[in-house]
């Protein structure tokens, strides 16, 4: 928490000096700066193990007495009677016990995920990807994840007002209709509909029936960050609206104009992580591996994957693109490469020329329309197209230019023509439309103004109307995926807070005002069914996700005969709930050429301004709907690893020029608009430019998001809402950020390792040279453990890992992991038992950067065991150190004793052990811990114990597979690899003899079960780089090992 | 100024040390057998339940199969407590209008659950399966007693860690035939220090006393 500048010279003189350090978590553990030697040298900081609560004394004495009183009578108090309360009447399917799994869907700015919900006794708890979806085939982001905590938020709205006022749904249904009458004259010139994206076709439909009622009537779709420029872009190209769906799995040279592809946070994310990550993994042919330039001005997860990466300033992409596209030879297009990055571009044209067909350029949703147009008529030029790109209608069901349908809104607002105004969804227009609009001023000019949502927000604030919405594992409705196959989202549960699906809400707006939504949603599907695939007559195999072995089938398919239409409907509709998705609905590619004399059209290259602000979604809390969601707000950011706030993300040179630290406040100024926010040293961030999230400073999210970080929608304004011109000045105040970057660091050498690929071809097992001490195996006082049956271990490749998170909060709804909040986070008291370590290589002003989730490593000769002195973390007889919470009396010592810090404890009662709706969302298989108990990653062992039983009673062996670990499953990537190391043709045993496969501070000799594949990268021969070579390191190496540090 | 302490005081001073170490020893004697009491375990001590369900009767007496109302017992975790369709299956047809029954018409009537009093109650964090236990030859009447002689449920053993490790660490004391898992007032056919061991190796039990195995 220093605000003191660092000397970043001496920091670059020591990176550069052969005997400085290979990877580098942070600039303060380069500079080696006392709060950095903090971390390092203790478990937890001074601060973490003291009780340092303002009210201090009182509370101390008050908790002592207290523990004193209970800690004698614990031992032989009764335990107080507990109830069995069985069902009346018992669901078929529901056995007591046995989690049920549902597939259904979760859209986020309008793209569909596949999942499948773990139910406890009707209680949803985990969210798993449905691997069945052809779309996203399993893969989960961090969203998905996190959005079963949202459903049980205590702070969701739970009562229809009017005013503030508690009023029935027949009340608004009345108000609703009697509004309708008074527009029917006027053809519903005074009616709105503002929705988010929707890629619901059952919502569509709904509302255009009440456009084709009321055809003056006006529906506007909104998300605060659009894909208007990707359309507009598309367009230009090509004269439609088309969506680029890219195929990385075929792309053996990618070039990103400030696409972050790989994000969460982008709508395709999780398909593109899986894809990418095929070419990356090097199970193959080596020469498989793809190449992966990035330009960009903010770094971010796809840029911590690149071989090459540019930081640039937003607004130089646009010449850089053209720059390329001249390289490359596209007609019509002319440009000089901006200034330094002759050789990238050179260099880039070359590769992409020199793979037509299977390269790739892809333009980012923040870059304007000029860029997308150049990136298709690139890979239109190289033959990309129907190869690694293919064109499909936009997943909206009507795509429309949200920004102008918007703009217009509000005009008409402001001008008095907005009578009736319906808000449908999260996309809370108040809070986030760009500042020069006034939303919320203009929204008071509407008469009646009803919203519906999750919360009670700031759009539900400025409303007469409020609805509590339902959460879409409480309703039935439809979404749309990123090829366009449908999903039918069914509940899980009814309703908790008596909420309206949108569906219902807008029935309101129909003749037939209280329709059910599943109503609403049968029959729309009873009207447009697509043709009936050749099902299969017999039930198939229940969609479960492996990891649960046990799970007993959702909706296997009754056997409905197949006489009358309703009962065919009936069978087909069974199989889209059972499967989770409706097959036939994918659309097919559209054939797109490029329209005569686009390039003409191409608008001149924006000018580029001195100094540069680039909005950016939040990688946690998206565009600010999650803002209440502890999960998400305690994660630490991928790239910054800041929790709890945004900042002003600045490169190391420009806060140098300006005399800013980490923690200084700024004044960001832009178009005559100025927030004040904390500046966050971000190395390999383009000069001149800072970027801030947007999403924060939410006034009206709940008890978690509410006053948490800076407003940047109050900036952000209609004209540059990706980036634009911006001043900065400091303000001389300082505020306490928290990032985690340097928690649980670790005292050793090549903790990460990695090399280039013509030095892999050479010699495979590089990781191994960079031993740092070369041990026999049988040097160990330890007793040797025998392994007679399963041996479990885990290997994570660090070629595929892009740090994005979804693990982390996986394993923190698996595993009932407590939020502890910012205060505690900057105490180094954060529970996560997986977190992500960023490593840096290379310059300060554009590093490479390595990702290393860091679950518990158990060590087959684990310092933590021998140390306990009850003996409540011990060896099992599968290789695990178990942690036996009830025996833990938390001393400590364990954590004490681990090198990796993997160990978590409980210094206060982190759980929540009061608010109800919380308690049914722990998973029922996981001890909730309480206070003074340390805890750590098991392997999940609840799973292999389920699949062990599973085999036990099928009497068999636990097949390769079958238990998932919660970061497994939710890996996008597939980076993390589970299983019997005793078995020689388990996915893991073959990973382990990968020649890459190395296990960290093997010097120590703990012999940790879980080990790392050694990263690779690609770099242009052509290209200066900062990728680290192994010979070079083995210099390093023997510079520093005379040094004794063991 | 006269003494504070009578010469008396020696003596009881004296005795004094031996009546404190008397006190600790017995406390030291009396503690473990505290912990391990029915007062402390609860077993053998009967709890005030919404109906007087007679598992005698209905085992006993009737006897009816245990899997009919704990239907989930070879395939979960939990047995599972027989919904009140359960009880109503038969009791609509017999004794359908006794009065000890009406709190189970009135739940099947109002949709209301009835509320038992759980008399096997582990500690949160103990995880215990029952699928496993039977599938291995576990009795039911190894665990839970005779409860065809039990008019109302009680507990029969400690089901304290100790008392679960025994069997842990040494199953063939317990095991019997898969066939003979419901029985009760089972007699093994053989010695069961021979047929134990010989049912061990067959049903591939194996001696689990990891932590985790119950501790998660």
């Amino acid at each position: 928490m220093s605000a003191e500048q660092l000397d970043l010279n001496a920091i670059r003189a020591k990176l550069q000096d052969a005997s400085g350090p290979q990877y580098w978590r942070s600039l303060e553990a380069v500079a080696e700066t006392p709060e950095f030697q903090e971390f390092l040298h203790r478990e937890f900081p001074a601060n973490a193990s003291e009780f340092n609560d303002p009210v201090g004394r009182r509370n101390f004495l008050k908790l002592m007495s207290a523990s004193l009183a209970l800690a004698g009578v614990t031992g032989c108090t009764v335990q107080p009677d507990e109830l069995i309360v069985p069902y009346v009447r018992q669901p078929e399917e529901l056995v007591a016990g046995k989690p049920l799994f549902y597939a259904t869907a979760m859209s986020l700015g309008g793209v569909a995920t596949g999942l499948l919900v773990e139910s406890h006794e009707g209680r949803p708890t985990k969210i798993e990807g449905n691997p069945d979806h052809p779309a996203t085939l399993g893969g989960t982001d961090l969203f998905a994840q996190a959005s079963v905590l949202t459903l049980y938020d205590p702070d969701r709205s739970n009562t229809i007002t009017e005013l503030g006022e508690i009023r029935e749904w027949n009340a608004f249904v009345a108000a609703m209709r009697g509004a309708l009458s008074a527009q029917a004259a006027s053809k519903g010139a005074g009616l709105r509909i503002l929705t988010e994206t929707v890629n619901s076709p059952t919502l569509a439909a709904q509302i255009q029936r009440v456009l084709a009622q009321y055809p003056d009537a006006k529906w506007v779709q909104w998300e605060p960050t659009t894909r208007d420029n990707a359309r507009a872009g598309a367009r230009l190209a090509f004269g439609d609206y088309v969506e680029p769906v890219y195929d990385f799995a075929k792309a053996d040279v990618v070039l990103s104009l400030d696409a972050d592809f790989l994000a969460a946070e982008n709508a395709f994310g999780v398909k593109y992580a899986r894809a990418f990550a095929s070419r990356r993994r090097l199970d193959a042919d080596p020469d498989r591996f793809s190449r992966l330039y990035v330009a960009e001005a903010t770094p971010s997860v796809t840029g911590g994957r690149a071989d090459h990466r540019l930081p640039i300033k937003a607004g130089l992409i646009d010449g850089l693109a053209r720059a390329v596209a001249a390289a490359v030879g596209v007609t019509g297009v002319s440009g000089a490469a901006p200034a330094g990055t002759e050789a990238f571009v050179a260099a880039v044209a070359k590769d992409l020329a020199a793979h037509r067909g299977t390269s790739l350029v892809v333009a980012g949703e923040g870059q304007p329309a000029a860029v997308h147009a150049l990136a298709h008529a690139m890979n239109d030029l190289l033959g990309n197209a129907g190869q690694t790109v293919t064109y499909l209608p936009t997943p909206e069901v009507v795509a429309s230019e949200q920004h102008a349908a918007m703009r217009q809104l509000v005009v008409d607002m402001e001008a008095g023509r907005v009578q009736m105004l319906l808000l449908v969804g999260e996309a809370n227009p108040v809070f986030t439309a760009p500042a020069d609009w006034k939303f919320g001023d203009a929204l008071k000019k509407v008469a009646l103004r009803a919203h519906t949502g999750l919360f009670h927000d700031e759009t539900a604030e400025q409303c007469q109307w409020h609805v509590p919405s339902t959460h879409y594992l409480e309703m039935w409705s439809d979404a749309r995926s990123i090829d366009g196959t449908v999903s039918i989202v069914q509940p899980l549960l009814q309703p908790m807070n008596g909420g309206k699906s949108p569906h219902e809400v807008l029935a309101t707006l129909s003749e037939r005002a209280d329709r059910s939504g599943y109503d609403v949603v049968r029959e729309y599907w009873t009207a447009s069914a697509p043709a009936a695939a050749p099902a299969p007559a017999a039930a198939a195999p229940v969609a479960a996700p492996a990891a649960a072995a046990n799970a007993t089938p959702v909706a296997a398919t009754p056997a409905v005969p197949v006489a009358s239409p309703a009962s065919a409907f009936e069978k087909q509709w069974r199989r889209w709930l059972h499967d989770g998705y409706v097959a036939g609905t994918a659309v097919t590619p559209t054939a797109v050429a490029l329209a005569a004399g686009w390039s003409a059209n191409l608008p001149a290259a924006g000018k580029v301004n001195a100094f540069e602000v680039v909005f950016k979604r939040d990688a946690s809390i998206y565009d600010g709907r999650f803002a209440n969601n502890g999960w998400l707000q305690e994660l630490p950011k991928p790239v910054t690893k800041l929790t709890w706030d945004n900042a002003a993300l600045i490169g190391p040179a420009t806060a140098e020029r300006l005399g800013v630290a980490n923690d200084d406040v700024l004044k960001v100024t832009h178009e005559g608009r100025s927030i004040e926010v904390p500046a966050w040293i971000d190395p390999g961030h383009a000069p001149d430019t800072i970027t801030i999230a947007v999403g924060y400073g939410r006034v009206r999210a709940g008890r978690v998001g509410t006053g948490v970080g800076v407003n940047t929608y109050a900036l952000r304004g209609s004209t540059a809402p990706w980036f634009g011109a911006a001043e900065v000045t400091k303000t001389g105040d300082t505020y306490a950020l928290v990032s985690t970057q340097d928690h649980w660091s670790i005292e050793g050498r090549n903790l990460v390792r990695s090399t280039n690929l013509e030095e892999y071809k050479a010699n495979p097992a590089f990781a191994h040279e960079m031993e740092h001490m070369k041990l026999s195996d049988g040097l160990t006082l330890y007793p040797k453990w025998e392994y007679s049956g399963y041996s479990w271990g885990m290997a994570i490749d660090l070629n595929t890992c892009t740090g994005c998170n979804a693990c982390v909060v996986a394993c923190q709804s698996e595993n009932n992991i407590p939020v502890v909040g910012k205060d505690q986070v900057a105490n180094g008291r954060e529970m996560h038992w997986l977190r992500i370590d960023r490593y840096y290589s290379g310059d300060i002003d554009n590093p490479d950067t390595y990702y290393q989730p860091m679950p518990c490593q158990q060590c087959e000769n684990a310092p933590c065991e021998v140390v306990c002195p009850v003996s409540a973390t011990v060896h099992s007889a599968e290789g695990l150190n178990d942690m036996v919470y009830n025996r833990c009396v938390g001393t400590r010592y364990c954590s004490n004793n681990c090198p990796w810090k993997v160990r978590r404890f409980n210094f206060t009662l982190y759980q929540d052990w009061e608010t109800p709706s919380l308690k049914m969302q722990r998973n029922p298989d996981v001890t909730v811990r309480s206070r003074g108990v340390m805890e750590k990653c098991t392997y999940c062992v609840q799973r292999i114990n389920s699949a062990r039983i599973q085999a036990k009673r099928e009497d068999r062996e636990i097949r390769d597979g079958e238990v998932v670990t919660a970061c497994e499953a939710a890996c996008p990537s597939q980076a993390i690899t589970f299983g019997n190391l005793n078995d020689p043709n388990s996915r893991v045993a073959k990973l382990k003899a990968n020649p890459r496969n190395y296990s960290m501070l093997a010097e120590l000799n703990t012999r940790p079960r879980t080990t790392y594949l050694a990263a690779v990268r690609n770099p242009n021969p052509a290209l200066p780089t900062n990728a680290t070579v192994g010979g070079h390191h083995a210099v390093t190496h023997e510079a520093t090992s005379s040094e004794s540090e063991h | 100024m006269s003494q504070i302490f009578p010469k008396s005081a020696n003596a009881w001073s004296k005795g004094s040390i031996f009546l404190v170490l008397g006190v600790v020893v017995s406390l030291g004697a009396l503690l473990p057998v505290l912990q391990r009491s029915d007062f402390v375990t609860t077993a053998n001590t009967f709890k005030d339940q919404p109906v007087q369900f007679s598992h005698q009767h209905h085992v006993g007496g009737i006897g009816i199969d245990c899997r009919y109302c704990h239907t989930s017992v070879e395939v979960s975790s939990s047995a599972g407590i027989p919904p009140t369709k359960t009880c109503i299956n038969c009791h609509s047809q017999i004794w359908s209008t006794s009065p000890y029954l009406e709190p189970v018409r009135a739940s099947f009537r109002d949709d209301k659950p009835l509320k038992w009093l759980r008399v096997h109650d582990l500690p949160d964090f103990v995880y215990f399966n029952h699928s496993i236990h039977v599938k291995k030859g576990v009795g039911c009447e190894t665990c839970h007693g005779r409860v065809d002689k039990m008019p109302l449920m009680k507990q029969q053993n400690s089901l304290q860690m100790e008392w679960c490790v025994n069997c842990h660490r040494n199953p063939a004391q317990f095991v019997r035939p898969r066939s003979e898992v419901l029985t009760m007032g089972y007699v093994p056919a053989v010695a069961q220090d021979v047929l134990g061991p010989q049912l061990v190796a067959e049903y591939k039990i194996q001696s689990l006393t990891n932590c985790s195995v119950c501790h998660r």
